[in-house]
């Protein structure tokens, strides 16, 4: 007996076949974040603190641009600060052509596109600077059974220790060895702020580290003994490749912690980023506050987001190496 | 540091002045060209803390005064009073918006101990006391009314009443206010004293004021106070604007009384700078202080500055707080209860009556308070108030920058009290009834009720 044979050809399924699961991975998502918005928008309206109504996602969106407007506005009364400056220095020397004459930088409030930059240079570095310490040592942890059995403790007490508990220890150091007189290359806020990132988001890294480098296959380290490598050789030709993908988890991981913990250690040492931006719109209390604090925790959101897939970006870059 | 004589002044003044002619027949900006002594430092930072009368700073930086004066200003907002007189102390901001006591208290040594001076007086009045609703609800019973509102001035009688209820219940009763050595501190204990209340008193062993008293005074920083007394940690407490205005929009309090109707015309904030700062940088503290005089005639000039004034406090990096309320106050009303708007037009003072003038009078005021509370341990002879009003207070870096300004055209010389011997006179309008004299510190402090002598 003959089979009926499907009409539709092998090519028409599969188009058909994309089509749905394209729709499903955007669709869904739309109608959720449709959902949500819907949610918000109704139960904002209902609620009333003592600075008004929670604000819904238009009028968060009006004040979103609103912050856009002013940080332009802000960029062009620096552009008419120099404009005055050059021209006062060009008065100057058309009377004295010897005077000196000199440009000094703007001194305006930063707008909230500088407050994320800063935010951003602050975790990065702060990020940088827990990197630097904690690879190493977890490598070192790795090979040796002795440092990993040493430093353990000390990894187990501080690692759960909140940025909060930090910042008064640091700010107090900081303040006391950092001279600030003259012309300093860091404020006093910024390195505050890194250093508490770095000692939060340190423990991540060096854990995994630890871990990558003493899950390294038998076999390669045998190896290793018998051609009698230098250490040095071992370490960068064996060990590290071979841990690291752990590193890379390691370092996702950190990054994500420090850019929460630089939200806090900025609102308390007053670096001039996101966190700053937040805690002085809680202390204005107008009625734009809340729907300003609002548009920071979706901008520390999507950046958190943008941060991790940056990561996962140079993860599967270095995989592929 | 170049050494200046009046003949070099005089000399750069007329070389500037022929300069000046043949420039302004050119057609170039007299600007350029007006004699200007140099500057020892020209990038400056100042603090300020998030008050309406902060604006003098503000308007300097805004309407460019400063940058006239070949100042570049940074302006940066502190997170309390302590803060910024400790950086203004160890050298990190170059001056700040301070309220009138501080340079006083801190060249006593109540407090962080440190030379600081005054050139500028920046503004009178622009206080309230401000009870919660609970309070207001027990207060309001007591009141003389007309015409279905409260009579005012508000004296503390209505709220002695209050507080003995509270006392009987065994409730304390809590006040904030926004620094030891700020003038809410002492316009508070003031009205409250001449009410009967006994506010407490500073003592070797109790540095926070609360010695014998029947309301206890503590330290919240002023953008916090309103959140601080709907948290019911307070009953009430006495701060500048737009702290008072912003507990009526919020419907979580109801101001009392201003410190205008406690004492017209009080001397409220003053630019300080450290003693050290001062001695190294004169032409710079001079030319600062050129800004601030022009800062303040602005906004006393007419009620359209102040709209605009309100209108360039209310960015946040300024006070924040929504344009309406910053207006509230500044624009020659003060609302009571929520919708009982009366007419206050001097509720700030910036220029007019003398404001900006460093007087010793003033000073002197701050420090027998400081005495009746007990923050001067020992009783002091009248001479020894006036010593220490000419360590801090100084006229002559005012006289200074107001001649500078009058030879700019920028003022004319009737607008500064220049012949003053730096007393006011004798003083009246206080809610007590009791007049001052400033040449006799003593003598007005025996007049007092409560409060050491």
């Amino acid at each position: 007996m003959e089979q009926a044979i499907p009409t539709v050809s092998v090519r028409q399924e599969a188009i058909a076949d994309f089509m749905r699961r394209a729709a499903h991975a955007v669709l869904v998502p739309v109608v959720a974040m449709a959902i949500f918005l819907g949610l918000w928008s109704f139960s904002a309206a209902r609620v009333q603190t003592s600075l008004g109504a929670v604000p819904g996602p238009e009028a968060v969106f009006q004040l979103a641009r609103g912050l856009m407007q002013e940080h332009l506005a802000e960029r062009e009364k620096e552009a008419a600060f120099y404009t005055r400056q050059e021209e006062r220095n060009r008065e100057k020397l058309a009377e004295d052509p010897k005077a000196e004459v000199r440009i000094v930088g703007w001194t305006g409030k930063p707008t909230y596109v500088d407050q994320i930059i800063t935010s951003l240079e602050t975790v990065f570095t702060g990020f940088l600077i827990a990197t630097v310490f904690a690879v190493p040592i977890g490598i070192l942890c790795g090979l040796s059974k002795t440092v990993q059995t040493a430093l353990n403790p000390l990894i187990q007490i501080f690692r759960p220790v909140s940025p909060l508990a930090w910042l008064p220890i640091v700010t107090l150091i900081v303040s006391a060895v950092y001279v600030t007189s003259g012309e300093p290359m860091f404020e006093k806020a910024f390195l505050v702020s890194a250093i508490t990132v770095t000692l939060c988001s340190l423990w991540p890294t060096l854990v995994n580290t630890a871990i990558g480098v003493s899950s390294v296959d038998r076999d390669l380290l045998n190896v290793s003994r018998a051609l009698q490598l230098p250490t040095s050789i071992k370490v960068r030709k064996i060990v590290v490749p071979s841990a690291l993908p752990y590193i890379f988890t390691g370092m996702r991981l950190s990054l994500s912690v420090g850019w929460m913990v630089l939200i806090a250690a900025e609102m308390l040492a007053q670096n001039p980023g996101l966190g700053k931006f937040v805690w002085d719109e809680f202390q204005n209390g107008s009625s734009d506050s809340l729907g300003r604090i609002m548009v920071a925790v979706l901008t520390i959101g999507f950046i958190g987001f943008l941060l991790d897939r940056l990561m996962m970006a140079l993860q599967t870059l270095a995989a592929r190496r | 540091m170049s050494k200046h004589n009046s003949t070099t002044d005089r000399r750069h003044f007329l070389a500037a002045a022929s300069a000046l002619a043949s420039a302004t027949a050119l057609g170039l900006p007299a600007s350029a060209w007006a004699a200007k002594p140099k500057l020892e430092k020209d990038q400056l930072k100042l603090g300020f803390i998030k008050l309406t009368d902060c604006a003098p700073l503000v308007i300097a930086y805004e309407k460019r005064y400063f940058e006239d004066e070949g100042l570049f200003v940074t302006l940066e907002a502190q997170a309390n009073w302590k803060v910024l007189l400790d950086r203004v102390i160890d050298g990190q901001l170059d001056g700040a918006h301070m309220l009138a006591g501080q340079p006083l208290g801190a060249t006593l040594g109540i407090g962080t101990q440190a030379d600081v001076v005054t050139a500028f007086s920046m503004d009178l009045n622009g206080n309230a006391i401000t009870v919660s609703n609970e309070i207001w609800a027990k207060m309001k019973p007591h009141l003389a009314m007309k015409d279905g509102k409260p009579v005012h001035p508000i004296k503390a009688d209505a709220l002695k009443k209050v507080v003995d209820a509270m006392k009987k219940e065994g409730k304390p009763f809590k006040m904030g206010m926004v620094f030891p050595l700020s003038t809410h501190n002492y316009e508070l204990r003031y009205w409250l004293a001449s009410g009967g209340i006994h506010p407490g008193l500073y003592t070797a062993g109790d540095s926070n004021g609360n010695t014998s008293a029947d309301a206890l005074l503590s330290v919240t920083p002023p953008p916090q106070m309103p959140a601080t007394m709907e948290a019911g940690t307070i009953n009430g407490y006495c701060v500048g604007e737009p702290w008072n205005q912003q507990a009526v929009f919020k419907g979580i309090g109801v101001p009392v009384i201003t410190d205008e109707q406690i004492w017209p015309n009080n001397p409220e904030k003053v630019f300080g700078v450290s003693k050290a700062w001062a001695d190294k940088n004169p032409n710079t503290h001079v030319a600062v202080v050129k800004a601030l005089i022009r800062a303040c005639m602005w906004l006393d000039a007419s009620m359209a500055n102040r709209i605009e004034a309100a209108k360039i406090l209310s960015k946040p990096n300024y006070v924040g707080a929504n344009e309406a309320v910053i207006a509230n106050s500044m624009t020659g009303t003060f609302e009571f209860e929520k919708g009982d708007k009366r007419p206050m037009p001097n509720f700030n003072i910036f220029f007019k009556n003398d404001a900006t003038y460093p007087f010793y009078s003033d000073a002197i005021w701050y420090l027998t308070q400081m005495r009746r509370w007990g923050q001067i341990a020992q009783n002091k002879p009248d001479s020894w108030y006036l010593e220490t009003a000419k360590k801090v207070y100084r006229p002559d870096i005012y006289k200074q920058a107001a001649l500078a300004l009058v030879a700019d055209g920028k003022a004319r010389e009737s607008d500064f009290p220049l012949k003053t011997d730096g007393f006011r006179g004798v003083q009246g309008g206080f809610i007590d009834g009791i007049s001052y004299d400033g040449k006799k510190p003593n003598a007005y402090l025996k007049q007092f009720k409560i409060g050491l002598k």
